[in-house]
């Protein structure tokens, strides 16, 4: 299935992507559907579910302007709203320094990786050379590899050359392209007509000249797409700050890490006074560039998500 | 492309304009461009894939010793460790009894959510931001608010179970409720695969469901009988992706349990990649971690390896492919 339909999915996509409003495709135009009992169930049942998925929100808002001790009492509405809890954490964690280093982290990663792995993926998509079938798939092949088997090396590596307690381990392999990513902008480069490289090669434009005038502009969409994903991955990243990070200063932290330093900071369990209002702020502030992400990317997010599941 | 069979080039991938039917020839300067714009994966590709495969391998029969940096040869004793540890057998049974029950009930409930969006008429693109906006919560926020949610006693989830007259368990507490808890974590972002399942039905030809309820088919026969076989290959690729993720859950475990090594937990929820993670980071076992992980690695392949043999038989391909 992929075979024939995965290289014209991406510039379908595009066209497609001029309407925000993607969901009521070309299909339903045409025919028009009414409201029938079967569909005005399935509209409240969804409503139900979305107030399901939202209560958590909600309720940490709420969590978030209460005060001490008051989080358990499960009121959607804190009365007295302490908003002095949102002046308070910046001195009670330093939440600058972690949303600072995350974004930072992220920008790097994202910006890294969405760079690299388009030059590669142009190299696989519009030059010829012996075994490159082999090589493409010898990069699919390490989506497979469990991130656990690298772990430990990885780390080794980092060590030996002194990047321990820097960001660099945090973003550095992203230099390198990553291959989900390298499959994603393959496919849209193989989309492109070849006949505009061949004009443009008989103007004499360089090689980089095709893929830097030519095949970028083109591919934004896509490489939005990349970045907005690593951007994704790498704020929410745990574990690769809890190997590289930990071990340094609490202002050095990223913010997922912080996360879960306060929550043991709080904990009544270890010395802490239950002050569980400042991680759901920690917690709040955490989530909204993410919220804020996907507003501005929406459809860039589903599209994404969608070619994974296309690629199979 | 059957003439592509007839090169005698080195067998190669469909290229996006296949020659025909003569001997390939690589343009050398072009040939020599494309391994230049390739160079950067295949040094990352010989550094953190390759090289890190095969030292990781060599680390797995060592002990390794992290204040000399030296790497003693240790023969199989790392492995042997690993088959004799209760913790590894305790983590991999926990591990394979939260994706057991994790997998079946995200594929239903996200095929059942997009089956509801693609039936609504009007809002279903409002619907499909609000289901996809947990997706968007980092983890540890997650972890944070349901740790407070599902307090045993005074948690939002039991006050709401006893509204309805249930008698919510103690969730992060009772052992036999610790994995249940982090699948309702995992059921309240499960919107990725749910967007999979929605473009795959909006790819579904209308005109079968009209030919089937002409001939008297009712919605649960279109169900089994149209929609479940024109969606096999996303359910295929669902089932696999999110097997391989139940493998490696970490984040949650982690935060909710692990993170403060001076409290006691319940050993229900060790879950292999927090204890791998313990023994590589918190106890400087590589070696023990370095087999650890080559376990996990084989059974991970053992299991896809099934499920792909399994999968074929079931799936059904649109065009004979």
């Amino acid at each position: 299935m992929a075979g024939h339909a995965a290289p014209t999915t991406v510039t379908a996509a595009r066209r497609r992507s001029s309407d925000p409003t993607s969901p009521p495709t070309a299909l339903e135009a045409r025919r028009p559907r009414r409201w029938t009992l079967g569909r005005t169930v399935a509209f409240i049942v969804s409503i139900g579910f979305g107030v399901l998925f939202m209560y958590p929100f909600a309720w940490l808002l709420a969590a978030s302007l209460k005060g001490r001790g008051q989080v358990f009492d499960n009121s959607l509405w804190p009365s007295p709203a302490h908003w002095s809890n949102y002046v308070e954490v910046w001195t009670q964690l330093p939440l600058v320094h972690w949303l600072f280093n995350s974004l930072s982290i992220a920008l790097l990663a994202a910006t890294t990786v969405a760079i690299s792995s388009s030059v590669v993926a142009f190299g696989f998509a519009y030059f010829r050379f012996p075994g490159r079938g082999f090589l493409f798939g010898l990069v699919l092949a390490t989506m497979m590899l469990p991130g656990a088997v690298t772990m430990v090396p990885t780390y080794l590596i980092w060590k030996y050359t002194g990047f321990l307690g820097t960001w660099v381990p945090l973003f550095g392999m992203n230099l390198f392209g990553s291959a989900f990513y390298i499959f994603l902008q393959r496919q849209f480069f193989l989309g492109l007509p070849r006949e505009l490289f061949e004009a443009a090669r008989i103007d004499g434009a360089s090689y980089w000249g095709l893929f830097w005038r030519i095949a970028m502009p083109l591919s934004i969409p896509s490489f939005i797409i990349i970045f907005l994903f690593e951007f994704q991955a790498s704020w929410n990243n745990l574990q690769a700050a809890l190997i590289y990070l930990n071990a340094g200063q609490v202002s050095q932290f990223t913010a997922p890490l912080g996360i879960a330093y306060a929550m043991t900071r709080y904990s009544p369990t270890n010395g802490g006074q239950g002050d569980y209002q400042f991680v759901m702020v920690a917690a709040l502030l955490v989530t909204l560039p993410m919220l804020a992400l996907f507003a501005f990317g929406q459809r860039y997010f589903i599209e994404g998500v969608a070619t994974q599941g296309r690629k199979g | 492309m059957a003439q592509v069979s007839t090169r005698s080039a080195p067998k190669k991938e469909r290229a996006p304009r296949p020659p025909r039917g003569r001997k390939v020839t690589y343009n050398r300067r072009e040939a020599l461009a494309g391994y230049l714009f390739i160079s950067p994966w295949i040094i990352g590709f010989l550094i953190f894939t390759a090289g890190t495969m095969i030292y990781s391998l060599i680390i797995s029969f060592s002990h390794y010793n992290l204040a000399t940096n030296v790497a003693t040869p240790a023969g199989l004793s790392n492995y042997t460790e690993l088959f004799a540890d209760r913790r590894v057998r305790l983590s991999l049974s926990n591990t394979l009894f939260y994706a057991v029950l994790a997998v079946p009930l995200e594929i239903c409930f996200a095929l059942l959510l997009a089956s509801l969006l693609n039936r609504i008429v009007r809002g279903a693109g409002v619907f499909r931001t609000v289901y996809y906006l947990p997706k968007m919560t980092p983890a540890v926020a997650t972890a944070a608010v349901f740790f407070l949610l599902l307090n045993g006693n005074t948690g939002a989830v039991n006050q709401g179970l006893r509204l309805i007259g249930i008698h919510g368990p103690q969730w992060l507490v009772d052992p036999n409720w610790v994995k249940p808890s982090i699948v309702l974590m995992t059921l309240w972002a499960v919107s990725g695969t749910m967007v999979i399942f929605l473009a795959a039905l909006k790819n579904v030809p209308r005109e079968l469901y009209e030919v089937a309820s002409l001939d008297g088919a009712g919605p649960v026969r279109q169900f089994y009988n149209i929609t479940l076989p024109m969606i096999s290959s996303a359910i295929f690729f669902n089932v696999i992706v999110l097997s391989i993720a139940a493998f490696q859950v970490f984040d949650q475990a982690y935060l909710l349990f692990w993170r403060d090594q001076n409290n006691a937990s319940p050993e229900a929820s060790l879950f292999y990649a927090v204890y791998l993670f313990q023994q590589a980071f918190r106890q400087f076992n590589f070696g023990f971690a370095a087999a650890m992980a080559w376990l996990l690695f084989v059974i991970i392949m053992i299991i896809t390896s099934i499920q792909v043999r399994f999968g074929n038989r079931f799936v059904y391909y649109e065009g004979n492919k």
